[in-house]
C-alpha cells in the first residue's frame, strides 16, 4: 500500500499534465515551453517568456529537423506544441503528431475534403485548437473534426456549413471553456458568414452569431433589400478572448461582392468589424466598424491583440489593431471606446478618421470600370499575418506592406449560389498571395517590412525593410528577440528593441505563416513553415 | 489602357481572332462575349483583365504548359492545378468551352501591314537589333527575347517600345550597375532581386549572383539602354520591322 500509493499518484499527475485543460489555456505563461493556442496564449501577443535564445547568441541557431509536407498548397498553418508533441496541419486538412524534438511523426490523419470545396486563396489551413486529448480542426468544406490526440483517429466530425455555397473554415478553432468556437470562410462566394461554438465532447453547436446583421438584428438597418444574405463578412483567422471579461473577439471579413457595392448601399454591418461576444452565449457586445460601406476588400481579418497599458497615465484593458485598410486602431475593449487611429501606411481612400474613428472617405476612390488607383492595395497594409506585442519593450510589430497601390475595376455582378461574387478586380504590380520564384518590380510599386511602433502614439520606431512584400507572423521573446520571415524565404531574428538583423538564413520558400517558439528539456526551439516544410531551430549545442 | 476600351479592344480582338485558327472551332463571337464575362467573373481576380496578370502564366502566348489544345485547357480550369494557385473552377460544359474560346481569343492576332521579311533585314542590319535581342535562338540575350513579342504585344506597344524606349521600358528589363568594394563596376539586366542579392546577366552574358553587402554602389537604372529609333529609321522600315515583330508569336 504505502509503495502503491506514490506509484497511483505519480500516475494522475502524468495523466492530468497530458490533458490540456480549460485552466491550462488560461495559464499558458506557466508553462512557456508549450504553445497551447494559434495565438500563443489568448490574448493573442505571440509573445513568448522563453528567453534562452538571446540578442547575444541568436548567431548561433542552427537547423535541428524538417518536415516536409506531403502537400503543394500553401503551407500558412502554425503548430501546437503539447508536453514535447507538436501537432500541426498539412494543407489542406491532413493533421500530423510528431516529436518537437526530432521531428519523427508519431501519426498522420489523412483528410480528403470533397472535391467540391472551392476557396477563393488557396487550399489551406491555419492550424488547430485541442482541449483535454482532443485536437480540432476546421476543413475546407466547412466542416468541424474532432480528434483523440495520442492516435488521430476521428472522434465526431459535423458539418458546420455548406461547402457547395462557398463556405469553408481555414482558421484554428477556439477554445473557451468547454466549447470549440470556428468563423466562416467564403466571402468571395455572396455567403453569409457566423461564428458558432460547438459543445467539445459532442460537436452539438451551442450558439451561432450571424456576422451580417439579418432581419431584427441591430445593425440590420445597414443593409438595404436583399443584400444581407450575400453580406459576406467572413472569418479566417482565429479570434482572442479576455477571461475576465468573458469575452471573445473576433476579425470579421469584406461585405459581398468585394468591388461592386453599388448592389449593397449602407454601412453593411458586421463587415469589416471586431464583434465581441460574449463566450458563453455568442451575443453580440459590441462591435467597432473599421471600414463602412467597403469598396476594396479590406477584410478587418487581422489577429486582435489584447494588451494592458498605461493609457494617459491610467491602466487600461485595450485591444491593437494594424488594419488591412491602413490605420493602427487602439480601441478600449471593455467598452469599446476608440482610443487612437493613425495610418501605419501610405492610404489614399480616407482623408482621416473622425472623432469615433469612422473614417472620411475621399470622393470617388472607389473601384471603376475606368480603373481607380488606390493605396493600400487590395492586400492592405497589413493583413492576416500575426502582429506581435512585447510587454517588455512596449512595442507593437506589424508585418507591413508600404506604398502598395492595386488599380481597382468594378463590374456588373449576379449572384448565383456557391460561385465567385466579386463584381470587379483589383489589379497590382505586386502578386497578392503568392511568391514569384523571381521578383523584379521596383521599389517604387511597394515594399514589405516589420514595423515597432509605439502604441501608446502609434509613431514607428523602427523599420526593418525587405526587398519584397511579407506574409511571415511575428514572434517575440522574452529576451527581446524577434522571429519573423518574407517572401523571399528568409527567416530572421532581429533585435527587437532596435530592428537590426541578429541571424539570418535563407529557406528557399515563401514564408507565409507565424513563428512559434517552445522547449523540450533545457533546448529552446524555433519553429516556422516555409515553403512546403516546417524549419526547427535551436542553438548550436556542439562548440 | 482604360477598362472600356480594353473591353473594346477585347471584342475587337475576339472578332478578328474569329478569322484565325485560335478559336475552338463553331465558336462565335456570342461565345468569346459570354466567355469574356465567365473570365471577368472567375478568373481576372488573378489573371487580370486581358490575362497577362500573372507573368508566369500569360494567357496571351496562346501556348501553355499543361497544353494548349481546347480539351487541354477546358481540363486545365476544371481541374486546377494541384499545389498552385490554380483552383478547379466549378463551371457547366458549354461555360468552360466559352471561356477556352475567349482565352484563345486572348492572343494578338494583329499581324501588321509592312513587310515582314524587309522587316527582318531591318532587325538583322541596320537596326542592329540582334546585338541585344536574341530571336529563336539567334542574337543577344541582353534585352528581352523577341520569339514571341507579338503574341503578348501590341502594335502600339511596339511602336512606342521603339520611337520612346526609356518610357515604356517595363520593370522585369531593368538594367544594373554595381560597383564592388575593390572598385569593379558590373553593368547588366537584373533577372532576379532580393533584400540582400541580386541576380544578373552581365554585358558578357555571364549569369552573375552578387550580395549587396559586398557592393559599394547598387543602381537600378530607369532608363533603357535602347537608342530611340525616332531618327534611326524610316517610315516604311518601322512599319516592316514591326509587321516583323508583330509576327514573331512563338515556336
Amino acid at each position: 500500500m504505502t509503495l502503491r500509493r506514490p506509484l497511483l499518484l505519480l500516475l494522475l499527475a502524468l495523466s492530468l499534465s497530458a490533458q490540456v485543460t480549460s485552466d491550462r489555456l488560461l495559464r499558458p505563461d506557466r508553462e512557456p515551453q508549450n504553445w497551447l493556442t494559434y495565438s500563443g496564449a489568448y490574448h493573442s501577443q505571440r509573445y513568448s517568456l522563453l528567453d534562452h535564445i538571446t540578442v547575444s547568441n541568436a548567431r548561433n541557431l542552427e537547423l535541428q529537423w524538417v518536415f516536409q509536407a506531403d502537400s503543394l498548397d500553401k503551407f500558412e498553418a502554425t503548430p501546437l506544441v503539447v508536453d514535447g508533441v507538436m501537432y500541426l496541419t498539412q494543407a489542406p486538412n491532413d493533421v500530423v503528431a510528431l516529436d518537437a524534438r526530432t521531428g519523427r511523426p508519431f501519426w498522420v490523419y489523412d483528410y480528403r475534403p470533397s472535391p467540391r470545396a472551392d476557396v477563393c486563396c488557396g487550399r489551406i489551413n491555419r492550424g488547430l485548437a485541442i482541449l483535454g486529448d482532443t485536437l480540432f480542426l476546421g476543413t475546407i468544406d466547412a466542416r468541424l473534426v474532432a480528434l483523440d490526440a495520442k492516435t488521430g483517429r476521428v472522434l465526431w466530425n459535423v458539418e458546420v456549413a455548406d461547402h457547395r455555397m462557398g463556405y469553408a473554415l481555414a482558421h484554428a478553432p477556439l477554445v473557451v471553456k468547454d466549447k470549440v468556437i470556428v468563423g466562416t470562410a467564403g466571402g468571395e462566394f455572396g455567403i453569409r458568414g457566423f461564428i458558432a461554438a460547438y459543445d467539445a465532447r459532442t460537436g452539438q453547436e451551442a450558439w451561432r452569431f450571424h456576422t451580417v446583421a439579418g432581419p431584427g438584428d441591430p445593425g440590420h438597418s445597414t443593409w438595404s433589400g436583399d443584400a444581407w444574405q450575400r453580406g459576406g463578412a467572413s472569418v479566417w483567422l482565429t479570434g482572442s478572448y479576455d477571461p475576465d471579461l468573458n469575452l471573445t473577439y473576433w476579425g470579421l471579413g469584406n461585405p459581398g461582392p468585394d468591388w461592386n457595392p453599388d448592389v449593397r448601399p449602407g454601412d453593411n454591418l458586421y463587415s469589416d468589424s471586431v464583434v465581441a461576444l460574449d463566450a458563453d452565449t455568442g451575443k453580440l457586445r459590441w462591435h467597432f466598424q473599421f471600414t463602412p460601406h467597403d469598396e476594396w476588400d479590406y477584410d478587418s481579418v487581422q489577429i486582435p491583440v489584447l494588451a494592458d497599458l498605461s493609457w494617459r497615465g491610467a491602466p487600461r484593458q485595450v485591444m491593437l489593431w494594424a488594419n488591412r485598410n491602413g490605420f493602427f486602431y487602439v480601441l478600449d475593449r471593455t467598452t469599446c471606446e476608440f482610443l487612437l487611429g493613425k495610418p501605419f501606411v501610405k492610404q489614399t481612400w480616407a482623408a482621416g478618421l473622425d472623432e469615433k474613428g469612422r473614417p472620411i472617405k475621399v470622393p470617388n476612390r472607389g473601384p471603376s470600370s475606368e480603373g481607380t488607383l488606390v493605396f493600400p492595395g487590395v492586400q492592405g497594409g497589413t493583413n492576416w499575418y500575426s502582429p506581435s506585442y512585447s510587454p517588455r519593450t512596449g512595442l507593437f510589430y506589424i508585418p507591413t506592406w508600404e506604398n502598395y497601390s492595386s488599380v481597382f475595376y468594378k463590374f456588373p455582378v449576379e449572384y448565383q449560389p456557391g460561385k465567385r461574387y466579386l463584381g470587379g478586380a483589383p489589379r497590382s504590380v505586386i502578386p497578392a498571395l503568392r511568391r514569384e520564384p523571381v521578383k523584379t518590380w521596383d521599389a517604387e510599386s511597394g515594399y514589405g517590412a516589420v514595423r515597432a511602433l509605439d502604441p501608446t502614439t502609434g509613431e514607428k520606431k523602427w523599420e526593418f525593410r525587405m526587398s519584397d512584400v511579407t506574409d511571415s507572423g511575428i514572434l517575440t521573446t522574452a529576451a527581446d528577440v524577434l522571429f519573423t520571415g518574407g517572401r523571399e524565404g528568409y527567416f530572421y531574428a532581429l533585435n527587437a528593441r532596435t530592428g537590426a538583423v541578429l541571424w539570418k538564413t535563407y529557406l528557399g520558400g515563401q514564408i507565409a505563416a507565424g513563428p512559434i517558439t517552445y522547449r523540450v528539456g533545457s533546448n529552446q526551439y524555433v519553429a516556422i513553415a516555409a515553403g512546403h516544410s516546417l524549419f526547427t531551430f535551436a542553438l548550436r549545442t556542439t562548440p | 489602357m482604360p477598362a472600356a476600351n480594353r473591353t473594346a479592344a477585347v471584342l475587337l480582338l475576339a472578332v478578328t481572332a474569329l478569322a484565325g485558327q485560335n478559336l475552338p472551332a463553331g465558336a462565335t463571337i456570342n461565345d468569346v462575349e459570354a466567355g469574356a464575362r465567365l473570365f471577368r467573373a472567375n478568373c481576372a481576380i488573378c489573371h487580370g483583365l486581358d490575362g497577362s496578370a500573372l507573368p508566369a502564366a500569360d494567357l496571351r502566348r496562346g501556348q501553355f504548359r499543361r497544353g494548349s489544345t481546347t480539351d487541354d485547357l477546358f481540363r486545365t480550369i476544371s481541374n486546377g492545378i494541384p499545389g498552385t494557385a490554380m483552383p478547379p473552377i466549378s463551371l457547366t460544359g458549354s461555360q468552360l468551352w466559352q471561356v477556352v474560346a475567349f482565352v484563345h481569343s486572348l492572343r494578338n492576332p494583329a499581324t501588321g501591314a509592312g513587310d515582314a521579311q524587309r522587316g527582318q533585314a531591318v532587325l538583322e542590319g541596320k537596326g542592329q537589333c540582334l546585338s541585344c535581342h536574341r530571336v529563336q535562338g539567334r542574337g543577344a540575350r541582353l534585352g528581352p527575347d523577341l520569339t514571341d513579342i507579338g503574341a503578348v504585344r501590341s502594335l502600339d506597344y511596339l511602336r512606342r517600345s521603339l520611337l520612346q524606349p526609356s518610357e515604356t521600358i517595363l520593370a522585369q528589363n531593368r538594367s544594373v550597375r554595381a560597383v564592388t568594394r575593390d572598385g569593379a563596376t558590373i553593368t547588366g539586366r537584373r533577372l532576379n532581386e532580393d533584400t540582400h542579392t541580386i541576380q544578373l546577366l552581365d554585358s558578357q552574358e555571364r549569369l552573375l549572383s552578387l550580395l549587396k553587402s559586398d557592393l559599394r554602389e547598387l543602381t537600378i537604372l530607369t532608363t533603357s539602354p535602347m537608342p530611340s529609333y525616332q531618327d534611326k529609321l524610316t517610315p516604311q522600315d518601322l512599319s516592316d520591322l514591326l509587321t516583323y515583330l508583330l509576327n514573331r508569336k512563338g515556336q
